[in-house]
């Protein structure tokens, strides 16, 4: 191609030609390619004949972990062969590599699955009979059949017990978290690194500290009142973190535009800054009760375990669902057993009911409105418009009123400013 | 006005800049200032509670509380108690639970941040959140009913065929290789696993933070410079994200180290180092105080508080590290 080009253009950048020379296959470039779907299908299928037969004919199978692990890693072994025939060393990485992402995932997928499922079918027994949920543990002994006794002391205790530390972490855990961002400075800075520090606080720690703050010195007996403070000192870490973070999120400009308007920090914080935030505000208070609700160690300490129901935090042991289940399992009977995966299944509900609850309230961007909070909105400002609108008017009213009263004589032809129409165009033409 | 330099008698005046703060801005501040205080207040009384009541117990045993196995606090002199035993058998457990957690949250907040498109992306993030919505004593549960028994056939294997590595050996006292079913029980191994499967939603999030940050140009660049996703991976993703990776296990480190129930309910107490992880019997410092707490009364309680002291402060050192490394690796945001 440079022989056609002058000796003095040959280092320049030019125009290339049409002519590319001979047509390479064309690379694919998407992501996805149905030779892995058949390569990983192979895979599979050969990894688990060669662990079955290994299993089944050369030793009697005796584990399913062993049989899952060893089947998992003959798939390696196959696919890393079935890739190695078409692709390079750069490719076989990169699908290996992809392949053990894949496993890391649904390892953790199907472990909280079995998880869930192991403990709702094993709470069959128990959850079956009504009085599960309409009785105590007062009358019932261990030996009991599964048609008496029940857990509703316990979700009563749970109840009454998250209650007040949701009493005491909403309004502090927010205004914490309302400090660290529209006040900061470097105390804020401190309480920041102080409360990220706190997330980590062993549970058994923080039952620990209640009971030798409180219970030994004999301000509290062993009671609702005493758990509560314990599980208010292990939310209220998490409550601060994750409402700090969606405090962070609020645009910044809502803020100045309130400052501009004149708007003192107070009203900016109360008008602009928790309303923009709420939905996220609201996720953050339901997960850290989530985490209050299934705490068991600080419990276990703080408020010790009862049979019957207890309303009173202050006095007497109150027993909660994670402590039930704990004490339940103690016992070596197989009817307790399945009570304790009963009362269990009844956490683990109540868990996934607020953890559903986060998810369908939240979730949302500070600022990102649906539908009806946007309607609501439009509302309400047409309200204020026409509410300023008739204020104004009222205003010309009375000024023009006066004026009348102090020259009686003195009318003139043009009309005055005060009598002009001075509302906003849109309102005169609504209606 | 006399001291007006202006020779106008009228001149305009610059206005003070200075903001008179309304009343209610001063006491909104006193107020959030006083929820930070508080706070504070209350992390400062956890460690202060926690050194008078354990000072007792730390002033009879001396140095030697960090060096004795035993735990015998029914006559309190030095060498009696100790929480060597204990505080081995925590950080035994918190290493076998990242070896089980680091390769599963690595790989997942890999999956989660490069590989899953838009909406499955958001699916499992919510996965991994509800997952550390799980109450402890439920994986507990499912470790002992579970987990326990199914493990154990892979402990025989592994002591029978990788015996040789002393910590996967079972011996009994007379240094003889055991096998029965009873000897795999309730061991740090099975406590790690579970252990190590509650810290990963911590890892993970922290990990999927850090990984989605890698700037978007780097990225494309590798790209286009033929890189496959692995080579991309490898090349931008992971240096940037070297402190959330490291950030993050150390914050599952601090998990692991301080869960209690689950482990209470797996573990077969003693208080002697058992560096066998697969043979039945371990400890922990918060599985101790679980146990313990009941029939301690006075001194035994003392005891209890100060190993919660060296548990509380080990805890607190490994966070502030991490958070000093996640929040020294993550850009843009000030503190």
């Amino acid at each position: 191609m440079s022989n056609l080009l002058p000796s003095n253009l040959v280092n320049q950048t030019f125009t290339p030609t049409a002519d590319r020379g001979e047509e390479l296959p064309k690379r694919s470039i998407t992501a996805f390619q149905f030779s892995d779907i058949y390569n990983a299908a192979g895979a599979a299928a050969g990894a688990l004949a060669l662990a079955a037969l290994l299993f089944g004919w050369f030793a009697p199978l005796q584990s399913m972990i062993g049989f899952v692990v060893l089947s998992f890693l003959f798939f390696l072994l196959f696919f890393t062969l079935l890739t190695g025939f078409s692709g390079n060393r750069e490719e076989i990485t990169d699908r290996i590599a992809t392949t053990l992402m894949y496993s890391a995932g649904f390892i953790l997928i199907a472990t909280l699955l079995f998880v869930v499922f192991f403990t709702v079918v094993r709470s069959g027994d128990a959850i079956g009979h009504i009085n599960f949920f309409t009785q105590t543990q007062k009358l019932t002994g261990p030996l009991d059949p599964l048609t008496s006794g029940g857990v509703v002391h316990a979700i009563l205790g749970t109840l009454i017990q998250i209650s007040i530390a949701l009493a005491i972490t909403i309004p502090l855990g927010i205004t914490t978290a309302v400090f660290l961002n529209e006040v900061g400075g470097r105390f804020a800075r401190l309480v920041r690194t102080v409360s990220d520090a706190m997330t980590a606080l062993p549970s058994i720690v923080a039952g620990l500290f209640v009971f030798s703050a409180l219970i030994s010195t004999g301000v509290l007996q062993r009671s609702g009142m005493a758990a509560a403070i314990a599980i208010t000192v292990m939310m209220l870490p998490i409550v601060i973190r994750a409402a700090d973070v969606v405090l962070r999120l609020v645009p910044h400009n809502l803020r100045e535009a309130s400052y501009a308007l004149g708007t003192s920090r107070w009203r900016t914080v109360w008008h602009v800054v928790l309303p923009t935030a709420r939905s996220g505000l609201v996720t953050a208070v339901i997960l850290g009760t989530a985490r209050g609700l299934g705490e068991t160690s600080p419990v276990l300490l703080t408020s010790g375990a009862a049979a019957d129901t207890n309303v009173d935090p202050l006095h007497g042991p109150m027993i909660s669902l994670p402590l039930q289940v704990f004490t339940f399992i103690k016992s070596p009977e197989p009817n307790m057993i399945a009570r304790g995966f009963g009362t269990a299944a009844v956490l683990l509900g109540l868990v996934l009911i607020l953890f559903t609850l986060a998810r369908v309230l939240g979730g949302k961007a500070p600022g990102q409105q649906s539908k009806r909070q946007r309607m609501h909105a439009l509302s309400q400002s047409r309200q204020d418009e026409m509410r300023i609108a008739l204020k104004h008017k009222a205003r010309e009213k009375a000024a023009a009123a006066e004026l009348r009263a102090n020259s009686t004589a003195s009318a003139t032809a043009t009309t005055p400013i005060y009598e002009q129409d001075l509302r906003p165009r849109r309102f005169g033409r609504k209606k | 006005m006399s001291l007006n330099l202006n020779t106008q008698p009228n001149a305009d005046k610059p206005r003070s800049l200075k903001a008179r703060e309304p009343q209610a801005d001063l006491v909104f501040r006193s107020v959030a200032r006083a929820a930070g205080g508080l706070t504070i207040a209350i992390m400062l009384a956890v460690g202060l509670f926690l050194t008078l009541n354990g000072a007792n117990a730390m002033h009879i045993a001396g140095w030697q509380f960090l060096t004795t196995q035993s735990w015998n606090t029914s006559i309190p002199k030095p060498g009696e108690f100790g929480i060597a035993a204990v505080l081995f058998g925590t950080i035994q457990i918190a290493v076998i639970a990242l070896c089980v957690a680091f390769p599963l949250s690595f790989g997942t907040s890999l999956l989660i941040s490069e590989v899953l498109p838009g909406n499955l992306k958001s699916t499992f993030v919510s996965i991994v959140d509800l997952m550390a919505a799980v109450p402890s004593v439920i994986f507990g549960l499912w470790g002992v009913f579970f987990l326990q028994a199914n493990v154990i056939p892979v402990s025989a294997w592994i002591s029978q065929n990788l015996g040789w590595i002393p910590i996967f050996a079972v011996t009994d006292g007379s240094g003889q290789h055991v096998t029965e079913a009873s000897n795999f029980t309730s061991s740090s191994f099975i406590a790690g696993i579970v252990v190590g499967l509650m810290v990963v939603p911590t890892m993970t999030s922290v990990m999927r933070e850090a990984f989605s940050q890698a700037p978007v140009g780097e990225r494309e660049g590798a790209l286009a410079l033929g890189s496959t996703r692995w080579g991309m991976i490898r090349s931008v993703v992971l240096p940037y994200g070297r402190g959330g990776i490291i950030g993050g296990t150390m914050l599952g480190l601090g998990r692991a180290l301080g869960e209690t129930i689950a482990v209470y309910m797996i573990i077969s107490p003693i208080f002697n180092i058992n560096w066998q992880i697969l043979k039945s019997g371990g400890n922990s410092v918060s599985a101790l105080i679980a146990l313990r707490y009941g029939e301690a009364s006075g001194f035994g309680l003392s005891a209890l508080m100060a190993a919660g002291l060296v548990l509380f402060l080990i805890t607190m050192a490994i966070n502030f590290t991490a958070s000093t490394i996640v929040a020294r690796s993550r850009s843009g945001a000030d503190n």
